[in-house]
């Protein structure tokens, strides 16, 4: 029996507009799931139904054995961490992380235990007594957080809490947040955009566009084994490279190749001659003495790395490498058969 | 530009004293002085001061005659201040709630054509309100409510609460979602929401509010003066009913009692201005 079950589980708006079309989701105890999406593909809204903040209009939400589908949030036991923190502007830090403990009878001094238990986990025991609009943005989302760990909830939901720090907070508080959640066992959903954040925080992550469910796997299962062409391009930075072209039979092998070039690449997957869209991603792309031949058009340098980006008579690909070249520079490529994607045109799914 | 900016404040300023100075001036003075055709601007203590002099001999008879009731009425000036308090203050504090939950509302929830309802409300001060006072009053015959406090509470109220409705919806429109919503997933009913977030939040906009519906009613006159002849007088009514009295106006009385009438507004509305400053250009900055 999973700890929350999301089964067939709508949301459509009184305007006609369909945020969540059917969405089916089992999440154990324990684990970090993240919901990874495009704004607009209906991942905050599952969360704030998840959360009980949004009524669902199909479906059935299931929360430790309980039906919760309709119930209010305040008889959910849940754990909600805002955006933009959300954090009582006429209350002390301390007074706010309080509040979720003052109406269910809890003691002053098992309150006082509380708060300074994760003020310390947190490190936020000196801005006790500040109110939110003096703390920086780190501190306020951290106070929320707080506020959101200060009870031990069934479930903490998170919709993009780093989402308007600065990169260096942001870093610092991914870590925390994993580490919490790992030494504690928490069950946590967790919504963002980005997917790096997705990739290093989550068990499973869920890939979600137009409000339905694209692919739910590993961070590795889902980058190495998209399920199709919107998650081979959404995840990852930049995407896998796709091409589409035909696998023909090429004497006993099968190969791929495009019109109007003799380029033939090798498959060795178990497939038939057919259209076919083909994906790797740019690590498996290096630079060799001979092999596709092509010309730098753009060399984009990151430091510890950099993509260069190379038109070859099959299409433009792009290359992860540590070398650098120059724009105009000829080379050429070798590309990894081991690693090679291949996905149907028409229904946009993995064959592979 | 600093002293460009004075140069505009203190005539403007004086210019808006000098009746209130006069005011004061008058009300210090016996009746004698006051109707004197020849100013006087100066107080002293002295008994005798000769017809025509820039002095003027200050006594506080004025504010003592107050406490009797005039020759023709039925009680002294602080009885009909006691009615404009509490008619003031109980028709504000209605407007002020009635309007909050109207708003929280309207702010809040979706209801069937909201807009409509909205434009509704806004569209009953097209209306000056004295056209409509013949059909109120007798409304108010069949019901008994000429000549009480309840009657005026009630009609202040009705007239207040579009313009209530109205600045608190803007002020809890102000106010993000995220805050209740936080409130309700730590274990708060909505209605725990509402007063231990939302209430804390809109005292600005209640404040604002609750001085724009006090000066109205404090200040009304035409109904005040339709529907009532005794009990329910209240302070505006009663000076203008001293006119064409017997002994003449008495302006030191009048004088010394529109001071008393005056002062706590304005007192009032000086300490809460910072709040009247936020509370205009509220919303006018979006984040």
């Amino acid at each position: 029996m999973p700890f929350l079950e999301l089964q067939n589980l709508q949301k459509t708006y009184p305007d006609g507009t369909r945020a969540v079309r059917g969405i089916d989701l089992r999440v154990d105890k324990g684990e970090f799931i993240v919901l990874l999406g495009p704004s607009g593909c209906g991942k905050t809204t599952t969360l704030r139904m998840i959360a009980g903040l949004e009524d669902p209009t199909g479906g059935q939400i299931t929360l430790d054995n309980q039906n919760v589908t309709h119930l209010p949030p305040s008889q959910r036991d849940v754990g909600f961490v805002f955006q933009f923190y959300a954090l009582y502007p006429h209350m002390t830090v301390q007074k706010n992380i309080a509040f979720p403990l003052e109406n269910i009878g809890t003691s002053p001094s098992e309150i006082e235990a509380a708060i300074d238990r994760v003020a310390r986990a947190l490190s936020i025991e000196t801005l006790l007594d500040q109110y939110p609009r003096q703390l920086s943005g780190g501190d306020q989302q951290r106070v929320s957080l707080a506020r959101a760990m200060v009870r031990t909830p069934d479930i903490y939901l998170m919709d993009e809490p780093l989402g308007t720090l600065d990169a260096e907070h942001r870093l610092e508080l991914r870590a925390f947040i994993r580490r919490q959640q790992l030494s504690l066992s928490i069950t946590a959903i967790y919504v963002t955009h980005d997917q790096e954040e997705a990739m290093s925080l989550a068990d499973r992550i869920v890939v979600m566009d137009g409000g339905k469910i694209r692919q739910i796997g590993s961070p590795s299962e889902i980058y190495t084994h998209p399920a199709d062409l919107f998650v081979a391009n959404f995840v990852g930075s930049p995407g896998m490279n796709l091409l589409s072209g035909q696998i023909v039979q090429n004497g006993d092998n099968l190969t791929f190749t495009r019109p109007d070039t003799d380029i033939h690449i090798p498959i060795r997957a178990n497939t038939a001659p057919a259209q076919v869209v083909f994906g790797m991603r740019p690590e498996f792309i290096r630079p060799a003495n001979r092999g596709i031949p092509g010309k730098v058009i753009l060399s984009e340098y990151l430091g510890s790395h950099g993509y260069v980006h190379v038109d070859t008579p099959i299409g433009e690909l792009v290359m992860r490498s540590t070398d650098r070249f120059a724009t105009g520079e000829k080379i050429h490529l070798h590309l990894n058969e081991t690693h090679i994607r291949l996905f149907d045109p028409d229904t946009e799914t993995a064959l592979t | 530009m600093k002293y460009l900016r004075w140069l505009v404040i203190i005539p403007y300023f004086c210019l808006a004293t000098l009746p209130l100075c006069w005011l004061f001036f008058t009300s210090l003075k016996t009746q004698e002085a006051a109707i004197s055709p020849t100013a006087s601007l100066i107080p002293s203590t002295a008994e005798n001061i000769a017809p025509g002099d820039l002095t003027f001999s200050a006594t506080l008879d004025a504010y003592r005659k107050l406490a009797t009731p005039h020759t023709g009425k039925a009680h002294a000036f602080f009885h009909y201040l006691f009615n404009s308090v509490i008619i003031g203050l109980l028709s504000t504090l209605a407007s002020v709630v009635l309007g909050t939950g109207c708003a929280y509302g309207f702010s809040r929830f979706r209801i069937a054509g909201a807009r409509d309802w909205l434009f509704f409300i806004l569209s009953t001060r097209f209306l000056p309100p004295l056209a409509v006072v013949v059909p109120v009053l007798m409304m108010y015959r069949v019901f008994n409510l000429p000549n009480t406090h309840l009657g005026l509470i009630l009609l202040y109220t009705a007239f207040n609460l579009s313009l209530a409705v109205w600045l608190m919806k803007g002020f809890i429109d102000e106010i993000p979602r995220a805050y209740e919503e936080a409130a309700l997933v730590d274990g708060y009913s909505p209605l725990q929401a509402f007063y231990k977030i939302i209430l804390p939040h809109s005292a600005t906009g209640m404040a604002v509010t609750a001085v724009f519906c006090l000066i109205s009613a404090w200040n009304e006159y035409g109904f005040a003066l339709a529907l009532n002849n005794a009990e329910a007088v209240t302070v505006p009514v009663y000076f203008a009913g001293l006119q064409g009295n017997i002994q003449g106006i008495p302006w030191p009385q009048i004088a010394a009692g529109v001071l008393i009438f005056v002062v706590p507004i304005a007192v009032f509305t000086v300490l809460v201005r910072n709040h009247l400053l936020r509370g205009v250009t509220f919303g006018t900055i979006k984040q």
